[in-house]
């Protein structure tokens, strides 16, 4: 059973309280990108087994949306962290390398 | 390669079955490959065997990193259909149900199909329009289907109840040369008939890297070292992101968990299949008699190959209300499988953008129904680089071009 602390509440929130969301940083596009924009944002998703990061939801708790980094490989969670964030912050990114050396995900590293 | 017959059978019985051959040698990797299938899954083997057996082109190699047929073909729910929305789909899809009908033949290799019918459950206003129309659909794609009525239901499903409180019955989309075939058996037939014609089946073997000149292909790295090739196929299902990260290009696919349970033996009551698609819960009764139950995906990504257990709570609570009786049966397994879902939630069989590199994938929770007609489209793609009639519109391009093939909105649940 997947575990995700809520980062506003501080509820350690078991699966059957959240909603998965997909792809975390999505850079969105609307009408008048060029058609790769778009096909990038609406289709293509990052598919990694390994390092991963997502949006989630805690619907049956204070209802906001967080972000999460995980490994899809282990299921092993290494934080979540506020929704408004352009990248994972740093504390996240050093308990990923403390654990996973040398990992990358799109631009981060 | 000795055939099976009942003349062998016989001949075996008197000598204590000291005669019978491997059904196919474990092979050492050569150096060079016309062309390399990456995945023994269903999909991959039957690629390999109509490329041999449709195009001649048999100096082939099939690499599987685990034990061929170990992947969502050995873990699948065995449900075999064409009552598909869009034409496309009925194209592909019948035209590996037809197969099936002779395929035991056709392999010399028993694959148990059993066209017992398949019936789809309509518990919504919605649902039954819904069927209505891809009953009419179907009509005009030569495929047989019919929307019946729950009377009939009942008729042909004595344990089902139709006045359930949340979801009574009100019709069901009926395919009744719909049914399952032995999963395990199709991979070993289709495996056995490839290795007859001299093709590679190389196990325990991982691909590790593809490498590439001047835009095109030129062979594999592998944990037993590197193999040349001209034309190389990825059919590798739930690892297929990962795989196109190694040729250097990206998919539309997400991988989750999907999971299925079988329940204790118990003595024969229902010869056809049922899906209740509205509930995310659907069942079969294996001719050992088991109870064979399938649900709905995880939200999230996951290799694991095991899902998440509220999943099955919600499947069994679901049909407990169809079917009572199962509320007193005890499941004995419960296991999962990683599948490759795209956006419209059809597959992908197509050029990439690597020359000489050919994808087949994104069958997320329902490919096994198509192991014969994909194999048989893959196999004209990478035989003449381009695609014939069935694999045309299901190229990767698509979501692009906003041509959709949207199966997701017809049926929800696929398998
Ligand atoms: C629980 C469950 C129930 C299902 N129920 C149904 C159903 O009722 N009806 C239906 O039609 N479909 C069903 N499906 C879907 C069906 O199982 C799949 O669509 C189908 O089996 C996919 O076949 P495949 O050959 O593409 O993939 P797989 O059988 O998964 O084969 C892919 C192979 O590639 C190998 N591989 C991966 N990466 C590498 C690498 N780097 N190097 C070498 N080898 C590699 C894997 O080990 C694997 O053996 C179900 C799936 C699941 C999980
Ligand atoms: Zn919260």
């Amino acid at each position: 059973m997947l575990t995700l602390t809520c980062p506003y509440c501080g509820v350690a929130a078991e699966e059957t309280e959240l909603t998965a969301g997909g792809e975390a940083h999505l850079k969105r596009f609307g009408p008048g990108s060029s058609d790769d924009d778009l096909e990038t944002y609406l289709f293509l998703r990052e598919n990694p087994k390994g390092v991963h990061f997502e949006r989630w939801r805690h619907s049956f708790g204070c209802g906001k949306w967080f972000l999460a980094a995980r490994d899809t490989n282990t299921l092993e969670v290494f934080g979540t962290y506020p929704a408004q964030s352009k990248a994972p912050p740093k504390p996240i990114k050093d308990a990923i390398t403390a654990k996973r050396p040398g990992w990358s995900w799109r631009e981060f590293k | 390669m000795k055939r099976y017959s009942v003349f062998a059978v016989a001949r075996e019985a008197l000598r204590q079955h000291q005669g019978w051959e491997r059904a196919w040698p474990n092979a050492e990797p050569k150096a060079r490959y016309d062309a390399i299938i990456v995945g023994a899954g269903g999909h991959g083997l039957a690629t390999a065997y109509y490329l041999g057996r449709n195009h001649g082109i048999r100096n082939v190699a099939i690499i599987e990193k685990g034990w061929l047929g170990g992947g969502n073909t050995g873990r699948n729910t065995t449900i075999i259909r064409s009552n598909y929305l869009q034409d496309p789909s009925a194209a592909i899809y019948e035209k590996a149900r037809s197969l099936f009908e002779t395929l035991s033949q056709e392999l010399n290799y028993n694959v148990m199909f059993s066209p017992r019918g398949v019936m789809m459950l309509a518990q919504t206003q919605h649902e039954i329009r819904g069927y209505k129309r891809t009953a009419m659909a179907n009509s005009l794609q030569g495929v047989t289907t019919e929307f019946i009525s729950p009377a009939r239901v009942k008729e042909l499903v004595p344990i089902i109840n139709l006045e359930g409180p949340r979801y009574p019955v009100l019709g069901a989309l009926w395919q009744p040369r719909g049914g399952t075939a032995r999963h395990d058996a199709v991979a070993w037939g289709y495996a056995r008939a490839c290795a007859a014609m001299g093709m590679d089946i190389i196990q325990k073997c991982e691909v590790t890297g593809v490498s590439q000149k001047d835009g095109k292909v030129t062979g594999i790295s592998t944990t037993r070292g590197d193999i040349a090739c001209d034309k190389l196929g990825i059919v590798v299902a739930g690892h297929s992101g990962v795989m196109a990260n190694h040729a250097g290009f990206r998919l539309p696919i997400e991988s989750v968990a999907l999971q299925a349970l079988v329940s204790e033996p118990i003595k024969p009551c229902m010869d056809v299949v049922v899906m209740a698609n509205t509930v995310h819960g659907y069942m079969s009764q294996s001719d050992k008699g088991e109870m064979v139950i399938g649900g709905g995906t995880d939200g999230f990504n996951n290799y694991t190959q095991r899902g998440s257990f509220h999943h099955i709570e919600e499947t069994v609570r679901a049909l407990n209300e169809t079917f009572p009786m199962i509320s007193r049966l005890k499941m004995l397994r419960q296991w999962g499988g990683i599948v490759d879902m795209t956006g419209d939630r059809s597959p992908i069989i197509s050029k990439t953008p690597l020359g000489n590199c050919f994808v087949n994938c994104g069958w997320g929770t329902g490919g096994f129904k198509a192991i014969p007609g994909s194999g048989w489209a893959m196999a004209e793609l990478m035989a003449k680089g381009e695609p014939g009639p069935l694999a045309l519109e299901f190229n990767m391009w698509r979501f692009k071009e906003g041509k959709f093939i949207d199966e997701s909105v017809a049926a929800g649940v696929a398998h």
